[in-house]
């Protein structure tokens, strides 16, 4: 990918996150920033490409911390994010999201 | 077929499933952003992450296979059982925690990068220091922030000079970075020192401020790792990373923004100013006059009786794990008749909507909660105020006396109902030690008790009727 191309797709991502975020309610604040943190969880991918080439004990072993964060952070963010989501019903779908409660 | 076309047949593979994973990310955050369709958003996104990871085992020239899956494995399940176990109230230094951990992920990537010595091009070796110095104060940072909101850490460490200092720690990492990126000097030492002043900086910058600023500090580290992962995946040339580490750079940038207004903070307050710990030296002008006590049975004729009431919960209530039976109050008085909405102020709970996280947790349909902006109009009209766990957001101090602290702030209008209700421990000052007028005034009626049992008191007296 030449520089160029690279700044492009920079500069649209940078509008494209701006312009979906832009009229989110107070209400999602919680729960889309633990969304947009599991997005950037792809960092996984980068962590793998980086421990996959690595040689030395040193770079093996700090490939592998960086592999085994980044999974955290997409495995965490998720179900975080799923569980905060799964509760938010609206009062026409009746039996509510509580657990355990009468 | 031989190597080169399996190469490029796994290449093609890859770009398209980095593609397919970008397409899906943008829309699963655009689906989380409207309550309606924002439980399918994260489905999406989910969908997007698996994707591009089962594609990433094919990366040309991959080794170290036993490892990442072991690393993949460990790393995952750890996250995951937390991640389903931790209590809806400490959701904030989770996200903290998964943040950081991300931020750790790029700066292990840069790392791996400049230690390996291999020729890159001068701007690659800057994005790689450069996202390597944001992911390591994210890592470094939002563990603090996480220790904090756990309580792990107490109080905030603040000293003279304190600002200075963490400007020569960046000058120092600026200049180790420039160093490498320059090419000069790329040994083992330097690179460690490197990251050790990065961490170093993300520890200092983060001890001096307070818990109530910690969720916008949380969502600005939130942002800088999105950031650096984009930063990293120029230097690796990977399109995914930098589009989805781009969207949640800006996306965690405006959240940022949008968070320090609704709590009445500038992004520079928080982070130079070393306050945050609420309430302030004064305590502002004396209130003059009496709290008046009620009885649960009486409260709860009130509201039986009432057309409309207006529920203000805070972190009071969640502490006191009372919204459960709030929400059994609510559908009483619903089964009445009686209009009943929530009103949540932008910081109620310890991060902008989490007080909503809460009630949906104890199953209150969110389109009966409102917030400031909707439901202040309609405290003209409500018979019944009832105020739970919530303190400041409801002091109409900050609207009228300029020598309070908390003066300037928008508050929550429930002094204007006909009949306000406050759920109280005792009668001292809240948290902030700020006196509350509310309290005070003539149409105010103290219930004291602990959230939960006066709530249930309340829906005896409800169900009696």
């Amino acid at each position: 990918m030449t520089g160029i191309v690279a700044l492009y797709i920079f500069m649209l991502a940078a509008f494209t996150g701006y312009e979906v975020i832009a009229k989110v309610p107070v209400i999602l604040h919680t729960p889309l920033m633990s969304g947009s943190n599991f997005v950037h969880g792809i960092v996984l991918v980068g962590a793998m490409v980086a421990l996959g080439a690595a040689t030395t004990p040193l770079e093996k072993t700090i490939g592998f911390i960086g592999v085994l964060l980044a999974a955290g952070n997409a495995v965490g963010g998720y179900a975080v994010t799923e569980r905060m989501l799964e509760m938010f019903k609206s009062s026409g779908a009746k039996g509510g999201g509580a657990k355990g409660h009468h | 077929m031989d190597l080169g076309s399996v190469h490029i047949g796994a290449d093609a593979l890859i770009q398209t499933s980095y593609l397919i994973t970008a397409f899906l990310f943008i829309m699963g955050l655009k689906r989380m952003s409207s309550p309606v369709t924002a439980r399918s958003g994260i489905l999406w996104a989910g969908a997007g992450m698996v994707v591009a990871t089962a594609a990433t085992f094919f990366f040309p020239g991959m080794g170290n296979f036993a490892l990442m899956g072991a690393a993949i494995f460990v790393g995952g399940i750890i996250a995951w059982v937390s991640g389903r176990r931790v209590a809806m109230t400490n959701m904030p230094q989770m996200i903290a925690l998964y943040n950081g951990m991300g931020g750790g992920g790029a700066a292990a990537i840069a790392a791996v990068e400049l230690y390996s010595g291999r020729q890159i091009t001068s701007t690659e070796a800057t994005l790689a220091v450069v996202g390597g110095i944001i992911g390591a104060v994210s890592f470094s940072g939002s563990l603090i922030a996480f220790a904090k909101l756990q309580g792990l850490i107490k109080g905030s460490l603040r000293f003279g000079g304190q600002q200075i200092l963490n400007l020569l720690i960046l000058a120092a990492a600026l200049v180790l970075g420039a160093v490498i990126a320059s090419g000069y000097n790329v040994t083992t030492p330097v690179v460690s020192a490197l990251f050790g002043a990065a961490l170093v900086l993300g520890v200092s910058m983060t001890l001096p401020i307070g818990g109530a600023d910690m969720p916008v500090v949380i969502s600005l580290y939130n942002a800088l790792t999105g950031l650096a992962v984009a930063f990293e995946g120029f230097v690796l040339g990977n399109a995914a990373m930098i589009i989805a580490g781009t969207v949640v750079g800006s996306a965690g940038t405006l959240l940022t923004q949008l968070m320090a207004r609704a709590m009445n903070r500038s992004l520079g307050n928080v982070l130079f100013s070393g306050f945050g710990d609420t309430g302030g030296t004064s305590s502002g002008t004396a209130i003059t006059g009496s709290m008046k006590p009620i009885e649960a049975s009486d409260a709860g004729v009130m509201m039986a009786f009432a057309q409309k009431v207006i529920i203000v919960p805070g972190y009071g209530m969640a502490v006191a794990q009372a919204q459960h039976k709030v929400w059994e109050l609510t559908q009483l008085l619903i089964d009445r008749s009686v209009t009943v909405k929530f009103a949540i102020h932008p910081v109620a709970g310890r991060m902008p909507g989490h007080m909503n996280v809460l009630l949906a947790e104890a199953g209150v349909p969110y389109d009966l909660i409102a917030d400031l902006d909707e439901i202040n109009a309609e405290f003209d009209g409500a018979d019944v105020a009832l105020i739970i766990g919530a303190n400041d957001v409801v002091n109409p101090v900050a609207r009228n006396d300029k020598s309070s602290p908390i003066y300037g702030m928008p508050i929550l209008n429930a002094d204007k109902a006909k009949n306000v209700i406050v759920i109280k421990r005792g009668q001292g000052a809240g948290f902030s030690g700020i006196e509350n007028a509310l309290f005070y005034l003539d149409n105010t009626r103290m219930l004291y008790g602990d959230g939960q049992s006066a709530v249930a008191s309340l829906i005896a007296a409800v169900k009696s009727v």
